[in-house]
C-alpha cells in the first residue's frame, strides 16, 4: 500500500508559553521551540505499521519552508520511507483550504491508495484532511484510531466519538482518514536515526512545478489578529509561600468538602 | 442576504443541546433572519427530533431514508451539497460529526469554512467576522470569512446560549429530493467505551493529572495525593494516549462527564474538549506552572506552581493534620 502522511511544523505548546507579540497582532514567534504536530506523529506511526504488515512505502509531505526539512527528517527517522518539502513563497499566507489545495496538486504528482493527516493541529481546526478528502473526491473519516486492511479495495476503521466510544465502519480505498492520537504507541527517535536520515535527499516542489498560481489559493478566510480576551471573572489566585498557600487551600477544600 | 441552516444532531429522538446553540449563533450573524433547521435520519425518532426542533425554528427541513438511520456524514454531506441553496450559510455543531461533514462540505460548496466558532462578531457587507481559539485556547484571534459564496461554520457547544423556543414552523418532508446518494464509507456498529476498575463518573473528589505530571513514575505522586484526600485519580488525554492510566479515567468530550464536589487539575491546561467532561460546577482549583494557562479562566481557585513540587507538599500537610 502507497501511503501519504501529511505533517506540519508546529510551536511545541509543552515546550513553550504562547503569548502575543508587542503590537499584538501575533503572537511572539522568536525563540519558539518547533516540533512535528503530535497527532501527526500518531499517522506517521499508523503508516509504518499497516506497510510492515502489508507492504509498500510511506511518503511524509508538508507545505512549509526550508526550516519544515527538519521535520520530515524526524518521521523519515521513525521509518517513513520517503519525503516530500512543499515551499515558496506563494504558499506562505493561505487559509486551510489554501494548504488542501497544494497537497491535492502534490497527490496528483503519485499514486497514493491511502492519505492520512492528524485530527487537528495547533490552530485547532481540523480542517485539512477533509478538504483534500473532498477536493480529490475520496472518502473521509475524522478521528480515526483504528485501521485494518479488509482486502486491496477495502478498510475497516474505527472512529473516537463522543464518550470514548468507537464508530466502526467499512471505507473504500483510496480514502483520507484523519488520525486521533492513541491510535499507537508512536516510536521514539533518537539523535542516531535522525543522523542516518541527514543526507537523504528530499525533493522540494514550489508552485509553479505543482501548476499553482496565487488566484488558486486565494484565502477565502484570513486571521485579522491574535488577543488575549479579557478574562471573566477568573480565579482567585493563591500568593504566598508554598506552606501559606496549602494553609489557605486545606481550609477552602474542607469547605467545600474535599477532604475526607 | 444569504440564507442560513443549521443541521442538528440527534440521538435517541432528542435533539442535541447544541440545537438551540446554533440557532443563537445563526441569529448573531444576521438578527433577522429566518433560521431552517436540517434533521435527518429514519422513522418515529426522527419525526419527534423535527417536532421539538419545530418548537423554535422558523422550518424545519427532514430528510428520512435508511442510509441516514445512524449519522454518516458521507451520507449527510451529499445530500447537504444537493439541498442547500447557492449562497447558503450552514451551521453545524462542532463534535465528532461536524469534524467529519464541515471542512468538505465547505470545499463541495464552494464556502468559506470556519470551524470551532466561538464568538460571532456580526456580517459587514459579505464579511463575516468570526472569534476562535489557537493553541489549545491560549491566544484568541479574530478572522475575517469571505461569505460570499456562503459558509459552513461549526460553533464549540456551550459557546453560545441556547435560544428561546420562540417560533413554531412547520416541517417540511423532503426525503424525496435526497435521491441517489453515492456512499463510500459504510456504517457498522458503535462499539462502547471499556469499563474500568473505578468509575469516576460517581466520584465526589478527584485529583485530576495532565500533561504536566511528565513522566509515568509521577503518577504515584498523584495517587499519594488522592489517598490522602479521600479522592480518585483521573486525568486527561494524553495521560491516556501514554498507556499510563486506563480510559475510564480520562475527562473530556472524548472521555467520562464528571460531576464531582472538588475537582483538582494538576498540570492540565484547560482545553475546552477537557472542560467539556467537567459537568455540574464543581469546585475547580487549578495547580499549573504556567500563569497564562486557561485553565485559570475557568478554576475557582489557582496556583502558579510545580506540580511535582506542589502535590508531595500537600499529601504531607494533609497526613500532617490528620
Ligand atoms: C504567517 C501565517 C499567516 C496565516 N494566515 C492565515 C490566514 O490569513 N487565514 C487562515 O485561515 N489561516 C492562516 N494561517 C494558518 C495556516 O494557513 C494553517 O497552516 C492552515 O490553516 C492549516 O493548518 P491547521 O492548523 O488549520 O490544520 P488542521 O486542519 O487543524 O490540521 C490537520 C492536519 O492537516 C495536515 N496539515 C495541516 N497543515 C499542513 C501543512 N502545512 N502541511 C502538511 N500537512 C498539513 C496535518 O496532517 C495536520 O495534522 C496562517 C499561518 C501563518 C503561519
Ligand atoms: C476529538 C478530540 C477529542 C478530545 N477529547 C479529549 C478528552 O476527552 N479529554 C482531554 O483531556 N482531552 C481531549 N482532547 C485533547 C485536547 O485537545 C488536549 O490536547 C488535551 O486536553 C491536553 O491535555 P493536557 O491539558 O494534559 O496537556 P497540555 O495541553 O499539554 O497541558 C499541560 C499543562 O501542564 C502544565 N505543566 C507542565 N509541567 C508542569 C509542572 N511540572 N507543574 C505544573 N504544571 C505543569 C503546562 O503549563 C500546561 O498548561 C481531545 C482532542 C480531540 C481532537
Amino acid at each position: 500500500m502507497e501511503i501519504l502522511v501529511c505533517i506540519k511544523r508546529v510551536p511545541d505548546t509543552s515546550e513553550n508559553e504562547i503569548a502575543l507579540n508587542s503590537a499584538g497582532n501575533d503572537i511572539e514567534r522568536d525563540d519558539l521551540v518547533y516540533s512535528v504536530n503530535e497527532w501527526d506523529n500518531y499517522a506517521v506511526e499508523e503508516a509504518i505499521q499497516i506497510v510492515d504488515r502489508v507492504g509498500g512505502s510511506v511518503t511524509v509531505v508538508t507545505v512549509g519552508d526550508d526550516e519544515s526539512e527538519e521535520v520530515l527528517r524526524r518521521e523519515m527517522a521513525m521509518g517513513a520511507n520517503k519525503g516530500l518539502l512543499l515551499a515558496d513563497d506563494a504558499f506562505a499566507e493561505t487559509d486551510g483550504r489554501g494548504i488542501a489545495t497544494i497537497l491535492k496538486a502534490a497527490v496528483a504528482k503519485g499514486t497514493y491508495d491511502l492519505i492520512l493527516t492528524g485530527a487537528l493541529a495547533d490552530d485547532g481546526a481540523g480542517q485539512v484532511g477533509g478538504m483534500l478528502a473532498a477536493m480529490l473526491d475520496y472518502p473521509f473519516a475524522s478521528v480515526v484510531n483504528k485501521i485494518e486492511t479488509v482486502n486491496d479495495k477495502t478498510l475497516k476503521i474505527g472512529r473516537e466519538i463522543e464518550g470514548g466510544n468507537q464508530e466502526i465502519s467499512e471505507i473504500s480505498l483510496p480514502c483520507v482518514l484523519s488520525i486521533q492520537t492513541g491510535i499507537n504507541e508512536p516510536r521514539y527517535v533518537g539523535i542516531r536515526g535522525i543522523r542516518k536520515v541527514a543526507s537523504v535527499e528530499i525533493p522540494t516542489l514550489a508552485a509553479g512545478d505543482l501548476g499553482l498560481d496565487a488566484a488558486a489559493l486565494a484565502p477565502k478566510v484570513k486571521r485579522l489578529d491574535y488577543f488575549v480576551p479579557a478574562l471573566g471573572k477568573g480565579a482567585e489566585m493563591l500568593e504566598g509561600s508554598t506552606e501559606e498557600i496549602i494553609a489557605k487551600l486545606l481550609e477552602m477544600l474542607k469547605a467545600k468538602g474535599g477532604l475526607k | 442576504m444569504a440564507q442560513i441552516f443549521a443541521y442538528i444532531v440527534h440521538k435517541n429522538g432528542v435533539a442535541d443541546d447544541t440545537a438551540l446553540e446554533l440557532l443563537t449563533a445563526a441569529k448573531k450573524i444576521d438578527p433577522a433572519a429566518s433560521v431552517t433547521a436540517i434533521v435527518t435520519g429514519e422513522g418515529s425518532a426522527l419525526d419527534a427530533v423535527a417536532g421539538q426542533v419545530a418548537k423554535a425554528y422558523n422550518e424545519v427541513w427532514k430528510f428520512s431514508a435508511p442510509v441516514f438511520a445512524y449519522p454518516n456524514a458521507e451520507a449527510v454531506r451529499p445530500l447537504l451539497v444537493k439541498v442547500l441553496p447557492a449562497g447558503a450559510i450552514l451551521l453545524v455543531a462542532h463534535d465528532t460529526f461536524g469534524m467529519d461533514l464541515a471542512p468538505g462540505l465547505s470545499i463541495k460548496l464552494n464556502a468559506a469554512l470556519v470551524t470551532d466558532v466561538v464568538g460571532i462578531e456580526g456580517l459587514d457587507g459579505s464579511t463575516l467576522k468570526l472569534v476562535r481559539q489557537e493553541f489549545g485556547g491560549q491566544v484568541s484571534t479574530h478572522v475575517a470569512a469571505d461569505v460570499s459564496t456562503g459558509a459552513v461554520l461549526t460553533p464549540r457547544a456551550g459557546s453560545f446560549t441556547a435560544a428561546e423556543a420562540a417560533a413554531s414552523g412547520p416541517v417540511v418532508d423532503k426525503s424525496a429530493e435526497a435521491g441517489d446518494l453515492v456512499v463510500k464509507r459504510r456504517f457498522i456498529e458503535v462499539v462502547a467505551a471499556e469499563v474500568g476498575d473505578v468509575d469516576i463518573t460517581k466520584e465526589d473528589v478527584l485529583v485530576s493529572i495532565g500533561r504536566g505530571i511528565e513522566e509515568q513514575d509521577n503518577i504515584e505522586i498523584a495517587q499519594d495525593l488522592a489517598k490522602a484526600m479521600g479522592a480518585v485519580v483521573s486525568c486527561s488525554r494524553p495521560i491516556v494516549d501514554a498507556k499510563w492510566l486506563e480510559k475510564s479515567r480520562q475527562v473530556g468530550t472524548s472521555g467520562q462527564t464528571v460531576k464531582p464536589k472538588v475537582y483538582l487539575a494538576c498540570g492540565i491546561s484547560g482545553s475546552f474538549q477537557h472542560l467539556g467532561g467537567l459537568k455540574g460546577n464543581p469546585f475547580i482549583v487549578a495547580i499549573n506552572k504556567n500563569a497564562k494557562a486557561p485553565i485559570f479562566q475557568v478554576a475557582d481557585v489557582g496556583i502558579v506552581a510545580n506540580i511535582l513540587e506542589f502535590m508531595p507538599a500537600l499529601t504531607e500537610a494533609i497526613e500532617e493534620g490528620k
